[in-house]
């Protein structure tokens, strides 16, 4: 067991593109990171150079206080689990869980107890002599987790392991993954690109976009306090509302109505070169239906009405599809991660808000519905830098505070 | 409906396979069936024997040419092919896993050399082995032969280490495997039918060979069958070696036979499945 320490890594490839831009992380010992972001975002890369797999083009990469830039993965001691498994096809479960120990030239009745016990925890004690062409996707992804625990490591490294399994397997696999993470208390990086993943596994996530971390916090911290348009458009599902704002009068001007802003987000908005135009950002779960609002809370938001374009019942809540006029909310953050959820040329007219209402609002779709939105929980982005404008010292403090 | 188109297609593709085996293998039985006539029923044009005889091959055998050449042909084809397999693994490994500069036009220059015309090849070849003292030698023959099947080993090979994941290999090393460990104990097991597929067509190309082994070779030291088969004369002049060749010929494609059916049966294809994914 280990820390893993991260000092301006970045990775640059023969043909000049760089996929990593000066990472700087810190794991504590018996952490669970994840690393989540979109395809291409480099957070594989960062993975494999962490194992050993891809030189460090600059930087230093420190595991347990050494520093193991050139040392061959062999010599990290730290076990990976891959997205395709990679068990060896021509070795039985049995065999493909000995391998490292094998190599290690730990003698046979050690090797042997060692995989009884790795087996009984992840219940493969029945398949020990199949082969991996004779197990089903859910087995081979626990033979993989076996063959990485089998040696005890300073670290496992985990590339995302369940993305191969159906959704269902899926939800059951991530609880057998954080139980067996905190009962062996090895330091974990996992990557995946699934937010949800991210949310629920981990201790720590660490967002990147385009080679680069965006923010690296815990799961509750980064949904409400996201550091820019980015983090605040992967993390949360269904995603958060963007709205075109502008601002005028001393007011914010925007497909909702005028939002008033307290004092200092004029404080910043009245600087020289401060955005004429923002990004307005409210979570689906902020807003609720207007008759369901007691006084005490209205003051807290304002309303807005419009027209109800679909209503998903969820059982607990209801999913609630209004259409707004206006313009569009747009910025390349927002593009990139259209593009990335596989709709970026899936544009209608005006903008749809998404709102999780009570399951007792009698919303009935195409009607029109008032709905109120909690001022103090809505974000404002510069569209130019992406920077959330209503954080502060960290904490989001919405629109209003003095 | 279904089962009577199959039925017809089984019975039109049943013909067709007849048709080729019977045109590919009648010389082969042929050659069998002149192999056990006498010299008097040899050209009767009959196929199946009137009269059957051992004697060609009691000929062959009791010559201590035949015998002498058969040890050179298995000994000379069992060595380069050896070399070649293991030579080619290790290049094709190479090829298909890393990117090294001249990467290309290594590919290019083994295509190349097995492009080249064997035959001009031959003259430089004779002098270059007459000044090293290689002419009329094993490794005379050996050192050609490994030549020209390479390409052959490489280009087969790599095709099939392609077909294996990289993350095994990747796996293996993150096991703590060396990488001549993840070679052989992951790797290897697994391109193991392209290892016996190439070992068979580089055996089969250095056993038939017979321009080299007749240029390069001039005494029974290191003549190999093909060529001893042509120096086949008969008891005097007037007798025709005929019969003794055909035996001769016989004896010399059933090592081929044994060979290809031994490996064969290790050719397993599939052995990849259930390395990755579900």
């Amino acid at each position: 067991m280990a820390d893993i320490v991260l000092d301006k890594v970045s990775k640059r490839f023969p043909d000049g593109t760089v996929a990593v831009q000066d990472v700087d992380l810190e794991i504590a010992d018996g952490e669970f990171v994840i690393l989540v972001g979109p395809s291409g975002c480099g957070k594989s890369t960062t993975l494999n150079m962490i194992a050993g797999l891809e030189d460090i083009s600059s930087g230093e990469l420190r595991i347990a206080g050494q520093r193991v830039n050139d040392k061959a993965p062999r010599d990290r001691d730290i076990a990976m689990v891959f997205q395709s498994y990679a068990l060896y096809p021509n070795m039985t479960v049995r065999e493909n869980m000995a391998f490292p120990l094998r190599l290690a030239k730990m003698d046979k009745d050690a090797i042997n107890e060692k995989v009884d016990e790795a087996a009984k925890v992840l219940e493969l004690t029945a398949l020990l002599d199949r082969k991996p062409a004779n197990l089903s996707g859910g087995q081979r992804q626990r033979v993989a987790m076996g063959r990485a625990i089998v040696r005890q490591p300073k670290a496992f490294l985990m590339d995302e392991p369940l993305s191969n399994l159906d959704a269902k397997l899926r939800v059951q696999m991530r609880t057998v993954v954080s139980r067996l993470q905190k009962q062996l208390g090895t330091t974990t990086v996992y990557v995946t690109h699934d937010q949800t993943e991210a949310m629920t596994l981990g201790d720590r996530v660490v967002i990147m976009r385009g080679g680069a971390v965006q923010q690296v916090g815990r799961p509750q911290e980064l949904y409400d306090h996201p550091g820019n348009l980015f983090v605040a458009g992967f993390i949360g599902s269904p995603s958060m509302n963007f709205l075109h704002a502008a601002m005028e009068d001393g007011k914010l001007r925007t497909a909702l109505g005028d939002v008033p802003i307290g004092e200092r987000i004029r404080r910043q908005l009245e600087a020289g070169d401060a955005p004429r135009e923002l990004i307005l950002g409210v979570r689906p779960e902020h807003f609720e239906d207007a008759e369901l609002v007691d006084e005490d809370t209205r003051r807290r938001g304002m309303e807005f009405e419009a027209p109800v374009d679909i209503v998903e019942s969820m059982g607990s809540d209801k999913y609630v599809y209004f259409t707004v006029e206006g313009e569009r909310a747009s910025a390349a953050e927002l593009e990139e991660l259209a593009a990335d959820a596989g709709a970026a040329d899936f544009t209608g007219a005006g903008s749809s808000l998404v709102t999780r209402l009570s399951a007792e609002s009698p919303v009935a779709e195409g009607q029109n519905r008032r709905v109120w939105f909690n001022l103090e929980k809505i974000h404002l982005f510069d569209p130019a830098n992406g920077r959330n404008l209503t954080l502060h010292e960290g904490r989001a403090a919405g629109a209003l505070a003095d | 409906m279904a089962t009577e188109t199959t039925t017809r297609a089984k019975v039109r593709w049943g013909l067709l396979d007849v048709i080729v085996v019977v045109f590919a293998l009648v010389p082969v039985l042929w050659i069998a069936s002149l192999s056990f006539k006498t010299p008097a029923t040899l050209t009767d044009g009959k196929f199946i024997p009137r009269q059957w005889t051992l004697d060609n091959y009691r000929t062959i055998f009791d010559t201590d040419q035949f015998v002498r050449a058969l040890v050179n042909s298995i000994g000379i084809a069992l060595i380069a092919t050896l070399v070649a397999v293991v030579l080619g693994a290790m290049a094709a490994y190479a090829i298909s896993r890393l990117d090294f500069p001249g990467k290309q036009l290594l590919v290019g220059v083994s295509l190349l050399i097995a492009m080249f015309p064997q035959v001009s090849l031959v003259s430089p070849l004779f002098e270059i082995e007459r000044q090293l003292g290689l002419f009329d030698t094993w490794p005379g023959l050996i050192l050609p032969y490994i030549t020209f099947a390479l390409p052959l080993a490489i280009y087969t090979l790599s095709a099939f280490f392609k077909q294996i994941p990289w993350d095994l290999e990747k796996a293996a090393k993150m096991d703590g495997a060396t990488q001549a460990q993840a070679f052989r104990r992951v790797i290897a097991p697994l391109a193991a039918p392209g290892l016996f597929t190439t070992a068979i067509l580089v055996f089969i190309f250095c056993w038939n060979d017979f321009l080299f082994a007749i240029s390069l070779t001039s005494t029974e030291r290191s003549r190999t069958v093909p060529v001893a088969l042509s120096f086949f004369t008969g008891e005097s002049q007037f007798e025709d070696p005929t019969g003794a060749i055909c035996a001769a010929a016989v004896m010399i494609t059933i090592p081929i036979i044994l060979f290809v059916l031994f490996f064969q049966r290790r050719i397993v294809s599939g052995l990849t499945s259930g390395a990755v994914k579900g």
